[in-house]
């Protein structure tokens, strides 16, 4: 059956999602919550992308999401490596205490 | 036609399930807390994906993201044992409260009005735009219409993403590798 | 031979090549007889070419010979070009011929210089430039030659520059040229923006045509005057003559009494035109300047020691007077003083030359005297010189000078008084700059004996009376100088070899009959003899419907009293000069009355001295805030920019806190507001 919940609701909740996602990364400061954040935007643009192609009746938003959530993983990956390396150095680190690049 | 009962009440419990383990995920103190509210989100959203019929896409985001990528979080956590409570009530930048607060806002009010105000265009093909409607029988089933676009129309992609994510692995590998000290430094 | 009019600078070029590569290994005296021999080369091409054009009809005497294309830049080309007329070519022929001679004289003078080569290296670089000078037929190729001509004459009058005098002497000339030269410059670009080039043949054309407007006119011709006071050294510039006789004496015969400082006269002549369309006020000023620059030198050149100090304060002299001519538009006698000028001055120069060379290096007119009997053929031909710049007939001076009075009458009576003055004085100083030499009391000791040099002493003493503290100070500085000279032995002035005598004689002979070139128009002259120069430039300075009318030469001045009293006005000016040569007589040899020095003409009425003091003090207060404005103003403005750069970037690098979730929200914000700008703004996204 082909939900017929109209996708403009789709929207707003995917919205309301990646404005919470959006607020935890600039609030929060342990490193690993603020990725945990950026996974929730991601699943908010995912949830968009899939609402709408079956709306549009396009598969090809579908496979955008596939793709997404494949370099999601990658990006995960790479992501705690390098929070593991750098908190090896430094334990109890938060990102207000990486903050070399000041100008 | 319009959409039954069970349909609306499955979409305000995954809606529910989603935004309550978002706020879990924002607020909680503990980390691993945390990593659990993201779980509820996950499944929230794989609820949503059934529910649009993407079954496949389904499976791999239990799969992948509540399944491996949450995991990982509960690794790290527990290696590095970040797992202590944070102040949240300080805040060192002053300034950012007030600015997340505007963004996040913005952010919803924004697109809440565009949708309001695009009402019946939303969701459906704008005959000038240009988009070209996919080509797939509609009668398969969604893990094939998915394969058949994935195959035929982006297999160079799929080649790329297969070598990203081998580059991702062995990037990853060096980097939290501990080098072995030089013997005559 | 008038297509090879380029031999003639080419030849010098040729000889300054060939020292400059072969000078020391050809060394004394092979240099100096090769750098004689080109000059002497160019002077037969200038003669064989004159000889073509006089064979020529009087209206075809002028022809541009364009070697290449110089400056082919849009609206400006500029050729390397020659202009042979009448006035190049007699300019170049007493150049080159002087040039010739003083060549030939420094062989002789300069014997014994570790830098023999070189001096004829720049002598044949000084008479290419001022061939160019002469020849050129733009105002740009006469530029070069007038660069060239100050730049010869930095390193020549500073030619034994381990002695900072002379070094210090090298730059001020330099330094009081380019003065002049900045306004040879802006009068250069000034005519190219006004006709669009800058070919003595276009601007002269255009200032008879009337297209040239008086204001241009004015300006272009104010401007190059400017040029030519610094080049030829009048007032306020002349400064630099006086020092610039510490070169050895040919640079001193050749470059500041022959042809160098004619080079602004020479100008202004080619240029007539341009002068005649200037407002009136230009040859009023240009005469002024050179009538009183003539007086104010003669006065100084009173009470001159040094016997080249004399003749360059002279040669300032003379050069007021060429000046004065071509300010009240008498070009030919302007011209023709300057020949004969070149005669007497050039011998004058030399014969002093010879003289300091047979007193082993003494200049010191004090130290003196009774040198008749020892250098006989240098007094002789230097007596001759005396009497032709006097004045006295039948000798070159007398002709140009009285020529030079008689337009000068006819203009103004008081610029023929101030004239008249200065030629008597100028028949004074000379009389006592001979006696001072060859005649008067022997002055110079012949034994190295103390007894007798205290009894010279006292003689010197008594007989030359100065005022103030000042010339006592010098005068004991003298007495010193006094005893020492002389004292390997015996000592006695000689005669100088051949190589010197030779030109003096030659020029000695040239000052006795230099006059028939241009002989006024009186009854008993001849009249096919009668003002040849006259006829033979005319097409350059007096040309037209208006001249053929009136007809040329003193028929501009015709009607004036000053023509009528023509035989009186020349009578008056042999008066002058014998009435000078007589008080000279007089008061140093016969020692009828005291001999009036006043120390303040010595220094020369102060002038060099107020010259530094204002430099010292207010210029230096004005340059200092020149030098305070372009650091502070100008370079505070550049380093201004930079700071103010550096300033907002410390201002802007604030916002670079290094905190990742502050970037995150600043970029979140502008999220929010691109997307404000789609949905409110433009409609829906």
């Amino acid at each position: 059956m082909i939900a017929a919940i109209e996708p403009s609701w789709y929207l707003v909740v995917a919205s309301v999602l990646f404005a919470i996602g959006a607020f935890g990364l600039l609030v929060r400061r342990n490193p690993l919550q603020m990725f945990m954040c950026i996974e929730l935007m991601l699943n908010a643009a995912n949830l968009t992308f899939v609402a709408l192609a079956t709306s549009l009746g396009d598969i090809n938003g579908q496979t955008a999401v596939f793709f997404v959530m494949v370099v999601a993983a990658a990006e995960v990956v790479v992501g705690l490596g390098i929070l593991v390396s750098i908190l090896r150095r430094r334990p109890g680190a938060t990102a207000d205490d990486l903050a070399e690049l000041k100008g | 036609m319009n959409p039954t009962f069970l349909e609306y009440l499955v979409f305000v419990v995954a809606s529910l399930m989603m935004i309550g383990g978002a706020l879990g995920v924002v607020l909680f103190k503990n980390p691993v807390h945390a990593a659990l509210g993201l779980i509820l989100t996950l499944f929230g959203v794989a609820v949503h994906f059934v529910a649009q019929e993407a079954h496949f896409l389904a499976a791999v985001q239990v799969i992948v993201y509540a399944g491996a990528i949450v995991v990982l979080f509960l690794f790290v956590i527990m290696l590095l044992g970040v797992d202590k409570a944070v102040d949240l009530s300080i805040e060192p930048i002053p300034i950012q409260r007030p600015l997340a607060a505007v963004m996040s806002i913005g952010l919803v009010g924004l697109i809440t009005a565009a949708v309001v105000q695009a009402g019946d265009a939303v969701g459906t093909v704008n005959p000038g735009t240009g988009i070209d409607v996919a080509t797939v029988e509609n009668n398969d089933s969604n893990i094939q219409q998915l394969a058949q676009n994935l195959y035929n129309d982006h297999v160079l992609a799929f080649e790329l993403t297969s070598v990203l994510l081998i580059v991702a692995v062995a990037g990853t590998v060096l980097l939290t590798r501990k080098w072995p000290k030089q013997a005559d430094s | 031979m008038v297509e090879l009019v380029w031999l003639i600078p080419a030849f010098p070029l040729l000889g300054f090549l060939i020292i400059l590569v072969a000078g020391r290994r050809l060394g004394e005296p092979l240099a100096g007889l090769v750098a004689t021999a080109m000059v002497g080369a160019s002077f037969v091409v200038a003669a064989l070419t004159y000889f073509e054009l006089l064979g020529m009809d009087e209206k075809e005497r002028s022809h541009v010979e364009t070697l290449f294309s110089w400056v082919p830049v849009g609206d400006l080309q500029i050729d390397m070009a020659f202009l042979v007329d009448p006035l190049s070519i007699t300019m170049c022929l007493f150049v080159t011929g002087i040039g010739a001679l003083i060549h030939l004289y420094s062989i002789g003078y300069m014997h014994g210089d570790p830098k023999f080569s070189k001096f004829f290296l720049y002598l044949n670089l000084f008479i290419l430039s001022m061939t160019l000078l002469v020849l050129g037929s733009n105002l740009l190729v006469t530029f070069l030659g007038w660069e060239g001509v100050g730049t010869c004459s930095y390193f020549l009058i500073s030619f034994w520059h381990t002695k900072e005098a002379n070094a210090t002497a090298g730059k001020k000339a330099f330094v009081t040229n380019r003065i002049g030269d900045f306004g040879v410059m802006l009068a250069m670009f000034l005519a190219f923006g006004a006709v669009g080039s800058i070919d003595y043949a276009v601007i002269n054309d255009s200032a008879l045509a009337g297209t040239l407007t008086q204001a241009t006119a004015t300006g272009i011709a104010a401007l190059l005057f400017l040029g030519a006071v610094g080049k030829s050294a009048q007032l306020p510039l002349y400064v630099w003559l006086p020092d610039a006789m510490a070169g050895p004496t040919p640079v001193s015969a050749l470059i500041h009494a022959a042809t160098m400082v004619t080079a602004g006269v020479y100008l202004m002549v080619r240029i007539n035109p341009v002068l005649g369309a200037a407002a009136d006020w230009v040859p009023t000023l240009i005469a002024w300047t050179g009538a009183i620059t003539a007086l104010f030198a003669a006065t100084i050149a009173l009470a001159q020691n040094d016997i080249k100090k004399v003749l360059a304060y002279s040669t300032v002299s003379q050069l007021g007077y060429m000046f004065l001519a071509v300010g009240t538009g008498a070009y030919v006698a302007a011209i023709f003083h300057m020949v004969t000028h070149a005669f007497f001055k050039a011998l004058l120069f030399l014969g002093s030359g010879s003289v300091i060379h047979g007193m082993h290096e003494e200049q010191d007119m004090r130290k003196m005297g009774k040198l008749f009997k020892f250098m006989p053929v240098t007094a002789g031909t230097f007596i001759i010189g005396w009497l032709a710049i006097a004045g006295v007939p039948p000798f070159a001076g007398f002709w140009s000078k009285d020529e030079i009075l008689l337009y000068a009458a006819a203009e103004s009576w008081a610029l023929y008084a101030i004239g008249i003055v200065t030629a008597i004085l100028t028949a004074f100083y000379m009389t006592r700059q001979v006696v001072m030499t060859f005649f008067g009391d022997q002055k110079w000791g012949s034994l190295a004996n103390e007894a007798e040099a205290a009894h010279l002493n006292d003689e010197s003493d008594t007989a030359v009376e100065t005022d103030g503290a000042e010339a006592e100070a010098i005068e004991t500085v003298a007495d010193e100088e006094l005893v020492t000279h002389g004292a390997h032995g015996e000592f006695k002035p000689h005669e100088s070899p051949p190589f010197m005598l030779i030109p003096l004689v030659v020029l000695a002979g040239l000052s006795m009959v230099g006059g028939i070139i241009q002989l006024p128009s009186i009854g008993i002259i001849p009249k096919n003899a009668q003002h040849k120069l006259l006829d033979w430039l005319h097409p350059i300075v007096e040309f037209g419907e208006e001249a053929e009318e009136r007809g040329i030469g003193e028929a501009v001045i015709k009607g004036t009293t000053a023509n009528d009293m023509k035989i009186t006005l020349i009578f008056v000016a042999i008066a002058c000069a014998l009435v000078g040569i007589a008080a000279g007589w007089a008061v140093y040899q016969k020692k009828i009355a005291k001999p009036i020095e006043p120390a303040i003409l010595e220094r020369g009425w102060g002038y060099d001295a107020a010259i530094s003091w204002f430099m010292g003090k207010p210029g230096r207060a004005g340059f200092d805030a020149v030098a305070t404005y372009d650091s502070k103003v100008v370079d505070g403005a550049v380093n201004g920019v930079a700071t103010l750069v550096r300033g907002v970037g410390g201002q802007a690098r604030k916002a670079q806190t290094g905190y990742v979730r502050q970037y995150a929200s600043i970029i979140g914000v502008g999220v929010v507001a691109l997307l404000g700008w789609f949905v409110v703004i433009r409609g829906i996204l």
